[in-house]
């Protein structure tokens, strides 16, 4: 480095070069001061949490595992309309629709429904554009990890994995998969 | 004006669209002038189509303003006119894009048309090469004024392989002017008038003729859609490919385009235009005849030629390889003619694009039943019981 060059930040120190002296050969002082470091660290604040007993509160804006919604009367949302899938930069959504057929009105709110969907969360990158693009509301990153395991396959998960428990069958469950964000307002 | 010395009318007739001349040979339309210029000029056009006679003036969406009639009489018209119903004169200047009143006519006409079109774009099989969905990109307002009740209809069978969704429909007379002008006899037209208009077969009378699928072509909307398509996927992820078959019809010219994924022919319709007509083979429009369009869900019944062109902005395009050429496999040469370890084979674990299914050759669409009928996974030629890995 030449001797003029500016310092980018200011936090450049120069390396003192100069020959040591008997004491500072010893290394006792510099030992000492170093475990003073340690000692008072005892004394702070721990950055730790015992998880999972504890956990951290989630920011508003996390993004984590997806869930799919269900509407009030626990018809699934989703239409099969695959602007989630074309718009995942990871291409990590995949999915097939299937024509609702009379007497199953009940379980899906539009004529078309996905009769399979995907995520494979090992290309997934949580980055949401999956949620922006849905017109149905239909799909939500929730406020869960994806949990670790030891198989690539626990990964693809699919469209039973991913649904929201059902809310007049189950409404703890639904309550809690819903999380504690404010829902947006449904678009239909 | 009788004194008004009549002149021997030029061969070709100079017309000024948006600040662009160009010679045009008289009669034609300033919608076809302004086509022949290209680009951002040309008015879009709903009800419009080159290759129908009669077709245009319904939809109001090619409106332009006409700032000079004509070199003998350089007056503007008093109103916005249709560009495809009103001939180019000598000197004419025609604003389309330059001008604020075209711009506002033209936002309230898509207002118009949307008044009774349902949004249910997410379902619709139109999605993605719909023109009123363009349009109302273009054009269209992010909300709606409307408080009435839209007018719905139930969804009717036209023969056995296209659906009316009469809901969907603008009333744009294309699909009408199809039957009347390409099949020898036509079943179905508009009952009814104004709100109440709608299009149907009398009684429901299927339409059975050879040409009756290039009515699905034709449609601006996701009024008149393909059955054998129905639901099965959605445009963007279908790969088109120009391909051709030597078709027994004569009147059939063969020339198709297929919408394949992986190697399933999803779709086959006819080769369409930049805009969005059907293409024309030596001056003839090159319509496709029902078996062609219907019945030919094979690759091994095409010739394919290659990859369809599709607009660089164009949804449709979006995450394709820009050839169709697969890459070479390199590791098993590599390997010495072994094939890869895979860790995971993704057919093992997914339901989706299972190989055993094929959607495209059910000629409905899917439900349910038809994925868990087979939905053992396949076995992976190359999968691994390393890492711990194990099938159940």
């Amino acid at each position: 480095m030449g001797v003029n060059m500016q310092a980018l930040t200011s936090r450049l120190k120069q390396v003192d070069r100069r020959k040591m002296s008997f004491i500072e050969r010893l290394y006792l002082v510099a030992i000492f001061k170093g475990m003073m470091i340690t000692f008072m660290h005892m004394f702070k604040k721990k950055p730790t949490i015992n998880y999972p007993e504890k956990t951290r509160p989630f920011s508003p804006v996390f993004r984590g595992l997806h869930i799919l919604n269900r509407d009030e009367e626990g018809r699934e949302n989703c239409t099969a309309c695959g602007l989630c899938a074309v718009a995942c930069p990871a291409e990590a959504i995949t999915m097939e629709a299937a024509e609702r057929q009379t007497g199953e009105e009940n379980l899906y709110r539009e004529e078309k429904y996905a009769a399979k969907y995907e995520i494979n969360m090992l290309r997934c990158i949580f980055c949401g554009l999956c949620e922006e693009a849905c017109p149905k509301d239909a799909i939500y990153l929730s406020e869960t990890f994806a949990p670790a395991d030891y198989q690539r396959k626990q990964f693809i998960y699919n469209k039973g994995e991913l649904l929201i428990p059902h809310p007049k069958e189950d409404p703890e469950a639904y309550k809690k998969a819903l999380g504690n964000r404010v829902k947006r307002e449904s678009i239909n | 004006m009788a004194d008004e010395v009549k002149k021997e009318a030029p061969a070709n007739f100079k017309v000024t669209i948006d600040n662009i001349t160009i010679e045009v040979a008289p009669g034609t339309t300033v919608l076809n002038a302004a086509r022949q210029i290209g680009g951002d000029v040309t008015p879009p056009a709903m009800c419009y189509y080159s290759k129908l006679q009669g077709s245009g003036g319904k939809c109001r969406t090619c409106l332009v303003e006409v700032a000079a009639g004509s070199t003998a009489d350089p007056r503007p018209m008093p109103k916005l006119v249709a560009s495809c119903r009103t001939n180019v004169m000598d000197g004419m200047v025609v604003k389309n894009i330059t001008s604020d009143k075209v711009t506002d006519a033209r936002n309230g006409v898509v207002e118009f048309l949307l008044i009774n079109h349902p949004l249910d774009c997410p379902i619709c099989d139109q999605a993605g090469e719909c023109h009123l969905q363009d349009l109302g990109y273009d054009h269209g307002k992010a909300g709606t004024r409307y408080e009435f009740k839209r007018r719905t209809f139930e969804k009717e069978d036209i023969g056995p392989y296209i659906q009316l969704h009469m809901t969907r429909c603008i009333l744009c007379y294309r699909c009408t002017y199809v039957a009347d002008q390409i099949t020898d006899k036509r079943v179905h037209g508009i009952l009814d008038r104004g709100d109440h208009a709608e299009i149907s077969t009398y009684i429901s009378k299927a339409i059975d003729n050879d040409f009756s699928g290039n009515m699905i072509d034709v449609c601006p909307v996701g009024a008149l859609t393909d059955k054998t398509f129905r639901f099965k996927n959605r445009v963007w992820f279908t790969r088109p490919v120009d391909a051709h078959r030597n078709c027994e019809n004569p009147k059939c010219c063969g020339k198709a385009t297929l919408w394949l994924r992986g190697d399933e022919v999803y779709r086959v319709t006819a080769r369409k235009d930049e805009w969005g007509e059907v293409q024309s083979y030596d001056g003839k429009p090159g319509w496709i005849c029902n078996t062609c369009r219907f019945d030919k869900k094979k690759t091994s019944d095409w010739v394919v030629e290659g990859l369809t062109t599709i607009s660089r902005h164009s949804v449709i395009g979006a995450n394709k390889y820009a050839t169709l050429d697969m890459p070479k496999d390199t590791i098993r040469e590599v390997m010495g003619g072994r094939d890869p370890k895979l860790l995971m084979n993704i057919h093992n674990v997914s339901g989706v694009n299972n190989p055993n299914i094929q959607l495209s050759e059910i000629d409905r669409p899917a439900h349910t039943g038809d994925f868990a009928k087979s939905g053992d996974h396949v076995n992976g030629a190359g999968e691994s019981t390393q890492w711990g890995l194990k099938k159940d």
